[in-house]
């Protein structure tokens, strides 16, 4: 059964081909079967078969959602009530959140069953999950490769068939990156779009949850829990959420797809490259034109980005501060040493390096000369994809400038981790929706085509995304060992 | 732009963060690396161009100034790491 996609899993519930205890407990049996790959942190298993138990009696009634039933995995970036909410820090690692994330909610009153919660890199800052705290995750497709980040859990346990599907956040790529080196469809909605409320902040001007599924038509049904209006989210805007599985089937003759030149240029990995261009080849034979756009700032993106992303993490991170909630360090001999030691013993290595590069340029002097500056340069990089956008309906282009790579092989340089993230945190800049879809292999190392529309424009996103999938078969590859 | 070991101490006094005497050395290059990155920008012009703070250049929203939630003190202090009569306790700051 975990070879199915969410609508065949929906189907059988219904039509009692198994009961949703059955299906909770094999994803739960695989989860320990493969538990080498460290996708998890926290397996729910006895709420996830009390949860199954309370789904099978509504599905014994009529009219239920598409959702009841179903098993998915939470990001552990979401609170989850009762249940230990650690980020992935030691920071967390004694925190039992006392109320759910919108997110969480939305799924709790769809029906859903919560499987546990995935490991990430330590408050989602990485690109590897090799900064998490309870160690770096496996990819199922090579399993000496990282899985990507910072949802390397959720990309990982969907790719291994763990989970039907799972959620994700992405700050600067952190739900396509991951979905390109897994294999599977990752999707990053417009800023706003998803509440952000109970999902813990890393960069508030950036991040936005999405779902990480097998397929863009499992997506759509993610995405329709998550998205809404949602007032203890200020950030969250009051825009109708149209139906994502209605437009899924439409047709892509005329549409007219630009690809941005700066996605192609030095860097690129030649097989990646390939790959990219044989995809957008079955777009063409689908009727689409294609042509090619600049963004000409986009360059700036990873300056731009490592100031804002930062400077917002480290105001963030300041609510850390051994108090409330957390880790405080033993026997503080006054309030200064209770901060200090309580978050230097409890952060790691990339999130101290960060919360110092955001305190420097907020700090007095540099203020106006990195965040300022920064803040504008992003403006620019954000006009470019509007006159992008009056030409073109979408673009198209890689979403990593290689496939996944060796657990630890990049660890010992963090300039050379945040170049990586060229492709997509321009979209994070911008605040623009994008999706990541399986594309083919580069030295049997899967690849993600990453496609980019306009602001609230998903379901198109999803539409351009299901009909590439209903041509070729790169999304229904399971790794060797997971089939 | 180079940082000196100094500064990334008083930065890190700022964030009131503990960092090991023998990363510091790191963190500095590191940070330096991290900053020459940042001299790009300066090649671009941006007198004319407002600082963009939101993707869509919303305004943060504002709700009445009601009573919504329902105190939780209870739980929430149930996971504080020391609390007193409804308090959370933190080392003397007066003496």
């Amino acid at each position: 059964m975990h070879n199915k996609t969410i609508t065949e899993l929906s189907k059988a519930l219904r039509e009692r081909e198994f009961s949703s205890v059955e299906l909770t407990q094999s994803y739960l049996d695989r989860i320990k079967k493969h538990n080498a790959l460290n996708s998890f942190i926290t397996i729910n298993e006895e709420m996830a078969l009390e949860g199954a138990k309370v789904a099978d009696t509504i599905l014994a009634n009529t009219n239920t959602n598409l959702l009841t039933g179903i098993p998915i995995a939470q990001k552990d970036i979401f609170c989850t009530q009762g249940v230990k909410t650690s980020c992935g820090s030691k920071m967390l690692d004694n925190f039992i959140s006392p109320y759910n994330a919108t997110v969480v909610e939305n799924f709790n009153n769809a029906g859903a069953v919560m499987l546990g919660k995935l490991n990430m890199d330590e408050f989602a800052m990485g690109s590897s999950n090799e900064t998490s705290f309870y160690g770096s995750v496996q990819n199922p497709w090579n399993t000496n490769c990282v899985p990507g980040g910072s949802s390397g859990g959720s990309a990982s346990a969907v790719a291994a068939r763990l989970t039907p599907a799972a959620t994700g956040t992405d700050t600067g790529g952190s739900i396509r990156q991951p979905a390109s080196f897994c294999g599977i469809t990752g999707l990053k909605p417009t800023y706003g779009r998803v509440s952000r409320y109970g999902m813990i902040a890393f960069a508030s001007s950036l991040d936005q949850a999405g779902p990480m599924t097998r397929s863009a038509e499992d997506a759509a049904l993610l995405l329709q829990t998550m998205s809404g209006f949602d007032t203890k989210d200020s950030t969250s805007l009051d825009i109708p959420v149209p139906s994502y599985s209605a437009s899924l089937n439409n047709n892509l003759e005329g549409l007219k797809i630009g690809l941005p030149k700066e996605f192609f240029s030095e860097g690129l990995n030649n097989d990646v490259a390939q790959t990219i261009e044989s995809a957008i080849n079955e777009y063409r034979k689908m009727g689409a034109e294609i042509k090619e756009v600049s963004l000409p700032h986009m360059k700036l993106s990873i300056p731009v980005y490592y100031i804002i992303a930062p400077a917002e993490c480290s105001a963030n991170l300041s609510r850390f501060d051994g108090v409330r909630f957390g880790y405080r360090c033993s026997e503080p001999k006054d309030l200064n040493d209770l901060y200090i030691r309580s978050r230097g013993e409890a952060f790691g290595d990339e999130v101290k390096r960060r919360i110092l590069m955001g305190t420097y340029a907020l700090s007095a002097g540099y203020y106006d000369a990195y965040y300022i500056k920064a803040q504008k340069v992003r403006r620019l990089i954000s006009e470019d994809f509007k006159q992008a956008f009056a030409e073109v309906d979408v673009l198209m282009g890689p979403v990593s400038p290689s496939p996944t790579f060796g657990l630890g092989e990049k660890t010992a340089d963090p300039i050379e981790m945040y170049l990586a993230d060229i492709y997509t945190i321009a979209v994070n800049l911008a605040g623009l929706p994008a999706i990541s879809i399986p594309a083919g292999f580069a030295d049997e190392k899967p690849v993600g085509l990453q496609i980019i529309s306009n602001y609230f424009t998903e379901s198109h996103l999803l539409n351009i995304a299901h009909k590439f999938q209903q041509t070729t078969h790169w999304h229904q590859l399971s790794p060797k060992g997971f089939e | 732009m180079t940082l000196s070991t100094e500064q990334v101490k008083k930065i890190a006094y700022l964030a009131r963060l503990g960092i090991d005497e023998k990363d510091v050395d790191t963190y500095a290059r590191d940070l330096s690396n991290i900053l020459d990155l940042m001299t790009q920008m300066s090649e671009t012009n941006t007198d004319e161009v407002q600082p963009m703070a939101h993707p869509m250049d919303k305004k943060q929203r504002l709700r009445a100034d009601a009573v919504l939630e329902i105190s939780q003190r209870e739980s929430f202090q149930s996971i504080a790491p020391q609390v007193d009569s409804g308090l959370y306790l933190v080392p003397k700051v007066l003496d």
